[in-house]
């Protein structure tokens, strides 16, 4: 398989190659910290920040995909150019996965302004896959103005794709539990838009009242940003076009009033912190010592010959002394 | 730097049958391959321009309708006319012994049909890496 060069590759996607995008992605996947991928999203960050970066999010089963189908609608009603990256998980134990998501909007496939990734999650976690962002910036760069993440099915705490969006819609439909769920810290701390789907279903009424009760605390903590609550029912259309209008709303207000620059800044502080730690994770390239010498360290600790902090502790200073002599 | 195998399985055409094909994508998942799979009834264009976006490894088509010397052949058509060179085409489904060798001619690298065990799929795939 021939590899391409980043300069090549910058350049396919600047001209919006359908084939240079998807190639480039597969290095941001495939590669995670080698010389080409690192030259290919270094050579990009000056073309990024045009798009609007939207999240959706919510457990699984509760209709993310379809609901992002939906958008598609309204968004290629508005002539917007669109991109997608819908993430699911890999096996913990056969390191596959079945990525099953796009199967809903595949009617946009041969949509020229539509491009749709699946993403497996490799790992990495906190709901969205490591490369996800490199996509991002790969598809603000190749002139899509709307880019939409879908996370995998989140429980309680995979709430990275915050670090990541403009806008995160977070999707939660009747039947889940009690307004105690909704009180507890993770998930309804993340939304910006709270969507109830599958509004037909009995319980909706009650966990719309329950949920406007939660918001309503958090409006009060932040009375400069509302938090809409939408109800929807993707399979029939029904609030589809509501939440639309509710999220360019959304943009529009936290673009005015700076909150956008705000969220930007704090995704770019995110990012570095990661990079900057894997590097220095990789420099230490503990991982090779740790795999080496595990087996001693859990015999030793076994047999009670050792405690574990104590043991780790000896070890790291040990390495870091190893490391000033080199 | 590992590449992970991409592999989209895909059911052209207008049969509704899909057990077999998801069968193999849940097998191919065990197996530690990445698979996209996209439901019935795709066209071959969206077949072709899914793989493309997906930058996958291997297109598998699945089809018991009997029209895969139509369409089996039109995904690997489509896959040249865009100078795709780097995807492999393999199919499966209903398919007579007897439209084997004219499906090989026309570009499709492996046929499995029904019954043949997913260690065949799996040691064809390890075959073409």
């Amino acid at each position: 398989m021939s590899e391409q060069s980043s300069p090549e590759l910058v350049s396919q996607i600047l001209e919006g190659n359908i084939r240079g995008i998807a190639k480039a992605i597969s290095l941001a996947e495939n590669g995670l910290a080698t010389q080409p991928k690192e030259e290919l999203i270094d050579s990009l960050y000056s073309h990024c920040g045009n798009a609007a970066i939207w999240g959706i999010t919510g457990p699984s089963g509760v209709g993310k995909s379809t609901l992002l189908d939906k958008m598609l609608d309204c968004l290629r009603r508005d002539n917007h150019k669109v991109a997608v990256i819908v993430v699911d998980p890999s096996s913990p134990f056969s390191g596959g996965a079945l990525l099953g998501d796009r199967l809903r909007m595949q009617r946009y496939s041969t949509d020229e302004q539509v491009f749709i990734r699946s993403m497996a999650s490799r790992g990495h976690l906190g709901g969205i896959a490591g490369a996800t962002s490199d996509a991002v910036k790969i598809f603000d760069t190749a002139g899509y103005d709307t880019i939409i993440i879908e996370t995998i099915g989140i429980g309680q705490s995979e709430i990275e794709i915050v670090k990541l969006a403009d806008v995160v819609m977070l999707v939660l439909v009747p039947g889940l539990g009690d307004e105690i769920q909704a009180l507890k810290a993770g998930i309804m701390e993340i939304g910006d838009i709270f969507i109830i789907n599958k509004s037909d279903l009995d319980g909706a009424d009650r966990l719309h009242s329950e949920l406007e009760y939660v918001l309503n605390l958090k409006r009060e903590n932040k009375p400069d940003l509302e938090h809409p609550l939408v109800m929807t029912c993707a399979t029939n259309n029904k609030g589809i076009d509501e939440l639309y209008d509710r999220t360019n709303r959304y943009l529009t207000t936290i673009t005015q009033n700076g909150i956008l620059t705000r969220k930007r800044r704090n995704h770019l502080e995110h990012e570095i912190r990661v990079i900057a730690l894997a590097k220095i994770r990789e420099k230490i390239d503990f991982n090779s010592r740790l795999e080496a010498q595990l087996d001693g360290w859990i015999n030793e600790i076994l047999l009670k010959k050792a405690s574990p902090y104590k043991l780790i502790n000896q070890k790291i200073n040990g390495l870091i002394k190893e490391m000033k002599h080199r | 730097m590992t590449k992970k195998i991409r592999i989209l399985i895909a059911k052209p055409g207008l049969d509704g049958h899909d057990r077999g094909a998801k069968y193999v994508a849940r097998a191919l998942k065990d197996a530690g391959y990445e698979v996209i799979y996209t439901g019935i009834r795709q066209t071959p264009e969206a077949i072709v321009r899914t793989a493309i976006q997906e930058d996958v490894d291997f297109i598998g088509l699945s089809l018991l309708s009997g029209a895969h010397n139509e369409l089996f052949p039109k995904v690997v058509k489509l896959l040249k006319d865009q100078e795709v060179d780097d995807i492999v085409v393999f199919g499966g489904g209903i398919i007579p012994e007897s439209d084997i060798s004219f499906l090989k001619e026309n570009g499709i690298q492996a046929i499995f049909t029904s019954g043949t065990p997913i260690k065949d799929i799996i040691n064809f795939i390890q075959s073409c890496k």
